[in-house]
């Protein structure tokens, strides 16, 4: 059990990573990683919601009925992602404001409603909330990349702050729309050229 | 009346091209990558996104205008467009499933998938953001439906010319669809200045 449940964790980190090997959940990875804090803030509210819709779609999945599993899911996600909206609100309404409706965009963020239709589903609670942290870490670790990448070359700043000298010229295009596309075609070549996929284990393949 | 067309083909236009909701706003990325292999399958997803982006985004601004604000509910528009977005989508399979089985095929089968669509959801909340009135929402919401089918459409075409191209390993796949996405965002950044939402 032990050794099934580490060798999960260490899957969702790299070979079965949900950014780079499924490319899921990009929407977000692109609209907010122009700014390092941003991308922070935004990851947290991914993981949080990740454990907590998976926890909870598990503890249910013997009263959910197939024919209306689908609806039943994004409801228990809508109510998860509300709650981190209004907590946002409350405590930083200056990040809030800047994030805007992506935070709202968690919801039909794909990998939160894979992870419960592919994992929770069919898993007691305490393996899905696991499943739900080693995703979401794998989903911030390559965001937090990205975002760092864009912020230094792309404004020339790191966490708000000025790092490159005044000589540097920032490179805008990297913090503008078709930057976050690059870059992100960029880091999936180089780590699918680094990890090789693994065949699909069951747990990992959708029904 | 003319200057209210005007300034509602305005954002329309700019719903179509500039603002395109999948190369700027970057909504709707998963079927934009997962389904883009295959011109036919493509335009059945795109039609489906078209219809159900059309009909939702105004039916979420009369919902959010007429009973959430007045009532002092605005913090639950989340669980509501959704809800709402998910009712249209079922409602609208099961109308098109007893009315044309060829239509079903080609276009039904997309629609229960279509309520975890980003863009779907995405268009509705920028509704609210940016505080349109109802026809501007009209605008809104069929232009970004189209803008979304037309990117997924050109990207289908490009896949579908590369698919027998030797790629550097690695890149096949998700790495070379997101470069031409890259180079399609400034592709449409050109359109900028040539409307301007009023």
């Amino acid at each position: 059990m032990k050794t099934r449940a580490a060798r999960l964790f260490l899957q969702n980190l790299g070979s079965n990573n949900p950014v780079f090997s499924q490319v899921l959940g990009i929407c977000s990875t692109l609209a907010v990683t122009n700014r390092v804090l941003n991308t922070v803030v935004m990851s947290l509210g991914v993981l949080y919601t990740l454990i907590l819709s998976n926890i909870l779609v598990s503890l249910l999945r013997r009263r959910i009925p197939p024919r209306v599993r689908m609806m039943s899911e994004v409801l228990i996600i809508a109510s998860v992602v509300l709650l981190f909206d209004i907590l946002l609100r409350a405590f930083s309404p200056e990040i809030s404001r800047q994030l805007g409706p992506y935070v709202g965009l968690i919801i039909t963020n794909c990998i939160i409603m894979g992870r419960a239709e592919a994992f929770a589903l069919s898993h007691p609670p305490a393996l899905a909330a696991l499943d739900g942290l080693s995703s979401g870490l794998g989903y911030a670790y390559v965001l937090l990349l990205i975002a760092a990448v864009r912020e230094v070359l792309g404004a020339g700043t790191f966490w708000g702050l000025p790092i490159a000298g005044s000589a540097w010229s920032p490179w805008t295009l990297l913090a503008m729309a078709p930057g976050a596309f690059f870059v992100l075609a960029t880091l999936v070549w180089i780590l699918k050229g680094a990890v090789r996929p693994q065949p699909a284990t069951p747990e990992a393949t959708p029904r | 009346m003319i200057a209210a067309f005007s300034s509602w083909f305005a954002l329309f236009f700019s719903a179509v091209f500039t603002q395109n909701i999948l190369l700027t706003n970057y909504l709707g990325m998963c079927p934009f990558l997962g389904a883009s292999r295959e011109l036919k399958t493509s335009f059945g997803l795109g039609a489906a996104v078209v219809l159900v982006m059309t009909f939702t985004t105004p039916l979420n601004w009369l919902l959010y205008h007429s009973i959430l604000l007045p009532l002092g509910l605005e913090y639950l528009a989340l669980i509501a467009f959704i809800s709402l977005i998910a009712a249209f989508t079922q409602l609208t399979e099961l109308v098109i499933m007893r009315v044309s089985d060829s239509l079903h095929a080609a276009l039904g089968i997309f629609l229960p998938l279509i309520t975890v669509n980003c863009a779907i959801l995405g268009a509705s909340l920028f509704m609210v953001a940016r505080r349109y009135s109802f026809l501007q929402t009209t605008a809104y919401g069929l232009g970004g439906g189209l803008g979304w089918m037309l990117a997924l459409l050109a990207m289908a075409g490009i896949r579908q010319r590369i698919a027998k191209n030797r790629l550097p390993r690695g890149l096949e796949g998700a790495g070379i669809a997101l470069i031409i996405a890259g180079i399609m965002a400034m592709a449409f950044t050109a359109f900028t200045g040539m409307a301007t939402p009023a």
